[in-house]
């Protein structure tokens, strides 16, 4: 057939020649897809580039280098760190305990880990408020230790490893799951050590997603908003994070300065995204054997 | 080393999966367990290794009870079927792995551990893929890989659970030939799992035949070929032609189908078992026997044309299956479609519930008659 096309004989049908693809819809699922998301995420992202893009570089340099800011900037980013190093370990535990054990209840345990995701933040705030208060049930205690929680930074992190403690779970869980116990029982019968098998065998294979579920706590903590400002106190210099001064130049009617701090935040977890993807991309290719 | 197993049993759940295992693995020999899947046979290897725990019974190691001795404490090499290789880790750190898991006293200094490495690479062929990734390697060259990590203790035993399972038919034969001559060279006690008949009884000095967790017989190769011990055995250790019937007036009788069985004056239901090589195939039935069968297929690849054929006006569970020289077929030219006389040389018969076989042997009959005239 295609030899006739060429020959020009019969009637030349450009896209009656055979498929190169054995399964039918790539084009329109693609396209659908390609639609939406710029729809949803592209489109709403260039709208901040152009109303950043509305005020001058050196207007835009002073709204993001404002001393108010560049404090919000230092608090957010070490709370957020703080958080997502506690998600890690505690993360691993949870999903460790998860996958490993049998114990009553573990199907509840399993459900709630998505309860963040599922509450709304502000409610989880303010839960979080309630319970860090003073006279709340875990502050009243925690006040005679001489620690505070609640409207502090301390409060920001304790906010931002709950709304993202999820992450770390759901990514590092499936990983556990796929763990050949061949490859513990070997380590077992060559002699190592519990603690070596850990480091050696199992350690290494949950690294990448270990990695990526701190990495997307971490971006996740940089942007939270809800659960943090009923807990953090806002205290300028002190406790603020960098949604709300986005939240309140908007208040302010600033939608240039709000839009220009917010892009600083999205270039932060871009970048720090595409970092990751890159890195566990290798890592990767080398255990696949390319 | 030698292992005793001393009376063990296991159970998960409501599934029995040994029964009072007593066996003697001898020092120094290559121990086939076979079975086919659900028999146990895993399970007792890995109870061997201590992966698995046994409900009652023990197992000795050069009669020191190690039953309760974990699995990192008994020596032992143990090979996995789908290699178990760290694959962050390369060829010649997974091979270290075992080395460097030593105590610190024990263990051999970094430039020794690297000899030691080496000549292991040497001894599997392998030494040009020290750097490689396991991922970067063929299933016969992981499972070299895996022997090599195994072995690189020294290991007073070595266990291999199915160790050529995931390959393919080639490859296994090679890797099969190379681990023979491996353990020629070096005598270590072991002991492999498989489901192949053919492998365990060319690879190993002794074969443990498993059925539903006991042991059904222990033998050498051609011992428990020659002489299997029941019916189970029979079956499982290559193809068997069966004719079951009724004995009466010294035969053994199903519809259109008898086979005279002198001097067995017993009346009773009766199993004649017959392995492909024990027939010949006639164009008329032999004063001895009368097995109408009928050609379906004709396969000439292998030494031998196996010639498979379904019984004509008698029934059998299974198809039948003979062998003849390639000389012999040009000779008598059977073809598909034909109908023949099955004429058996030696056969075993299985007799009531009487577990053990009688051999029967018509060419020594027709031998001592021919005299007799």
């Amino acid at each position: 057939m295609s030899a006739s096309a060429n020959s020009g004989v019969g009637p030349v049908r450009r896209f009656s020649g055979r498929s190169k693809r054995v399964l039918p819809g790539f084009g329109l699922s693609l396209g659908i897809s390609l639609f939406f998301v710029s729809l949803v995420l592209l489109l709403p992202l260039s709208g901040l580039v152009v109303e950043t893009s509305g005020m001058g570089w050196d207007q835009f340099w002073f709204t993001i280098t404002d001393s108010r800011v560049v404090e919000s900037y230092k608090v957010t980013l070490w709370t957020a760190l703080a958080a997502s190093v506690f998600n890690g370990f505690f993360g691993l535990l949870l999903a460790w305990i998860l996958v490993r054990y049998e114990f009553p209840g573990k199907r509840i345990v399993d459900a709630f880990v998505d309860l963040p995701f599922a509450l709304p933040t502000a409610v989880a705030g303010i839960t979080l408020a309630t319970l860090f208060a003073q006279n709340g049930w875990y502050g009243q205690w925690l006040a005679k230790l001489g620690v505070e929680v609640a409207f502090t930074p301390l409060g920001i992190v304790v906010a931002m490893a709950f709304t993202s403690i999820p992450f770390v779970v759901r990514t590092v869980q499936p990983v556990l799951e796929e763990l050949s116990p061949a490859d513990e029982e070997a380590a077992v019968s060559l002699g190592a050590s519990d603690g070596r098998v850990f480091r050696k065998v199992i350690f290494p294979s949950l690294w990448p997603a270990l990695v990526t579920g701190v990495a997307l706590s971490f971006t996740r903590s940089l942007g939270e908003f809800g659960a943090i400002i009923f807990i953090a106190g806002n205290t300028p210099y002190v406790s603020e994070v960098t949604s709300l001064m986005v939240f309140i130049r908007l208040q302010e009617y600033d939608y240039a300065a709000a839009s220009a701090i917010a892009s600083v935040v999205l270039l932060a977890s871009l970048v720090l995204l595409f970092a990751i993807n890159l890195w566990q991309g290798r890592y990767l290719r080398r255990l696949e054997g390319r | 080393m030698s292992i005793t197993i001393d009376q063990i049993s296991k159970t998960f759940g409501r599934f029995h999966a040994l029964r009072d295992v007593a066996l003697d693995i001898p020092e120094g020999k290559l121990t086939a367990l076979l079975g086919p899947s659900g028999s146990g046979k895993t399970t007792l290897l890995r109870i061997i290794a201590g992966l698995e725990s046994s409900d009652s019974g023990r197992i000795l190691f050069g009669g020191e009870d190690v039953s309760n001795l974990h699995v990192r404490d008994r020596n032992i090499g143990f090979v996995f079927q789908h290699y178990a290789l760290f694959r962050h880790l390369t060829v010649a750190e997974n091979i270290a792995f075992g080395l460097e898991s030593l105590p610190r006293k024990q263990r051999p200094s970094k430039a020794e551990i690297r000899q030691r490495v080496e000549k292991l690479l040497e001894m599997i062929q392998l030494p040009q893929l020290a750097d490689r990734y396991p991922a970067q390697l063929s299933g016969g060259q992981k499972q070299r890989v895996a022997l090599a990590r195994a072995l690189a203790t020294q290991p007073r035993i070595l266990l291999l659970d199915e160790p050529f399972g995931a390959l393919d038919a080639k490859v296994r034969k090679d890797l099969r030939r190379w681990l023979r001559a491996l353990h020629d060279e070096f005598h270590f006690t072991s002991i492999f799992v498989t489901h192949d008949q053919e492998e365990a009884l060319e690879l190993s000095d002794q074969v443990v035949v498993m059925s539903q967790g006991q042991v059904e017989q222990v033998n050498t190769p051609t011992e428990l070929y020659a002489k299997p011990e029941s019916r189970f055995v029979f079956d499982f250790l290559g193809h068997v032609n069966v004719l079951s019937g009724a004995v009466k007036n010294q035969k053994l009788v199903q519809g259109d189908a008898w086979v005279s069985l002198p001097g067995n004056r017993s009346e009773q239901e009766a199993q004649l078992y017959l392995r492909p090589h024990e027939v010949h195939l006639a164009r008329a039935p032999s004063v001895h026997a009368r097995l109408p069968l009928r050609i379906d297929a004709v396969s000439l690849i292998g030494s031998e044309v196996r010639i498979e054929l379904v019984p004509e006006g008698w029934h059998s569970e299974e198809i039948w299956e003979i062998g003849m020289s390639h000389n012999e077929f040009a000779q008598q030219n059977p073809s598909r479609g034909e109908l023949w006389f099955a004429v058996p040389d030696v056969g075993h018969l299985f007799s009531g519930d009487n577990s053990q076989p009688k051999t029967v042997d018509w060419l020594y009959v027709e031998a001592a008659n021919a005299c007799n005239m």
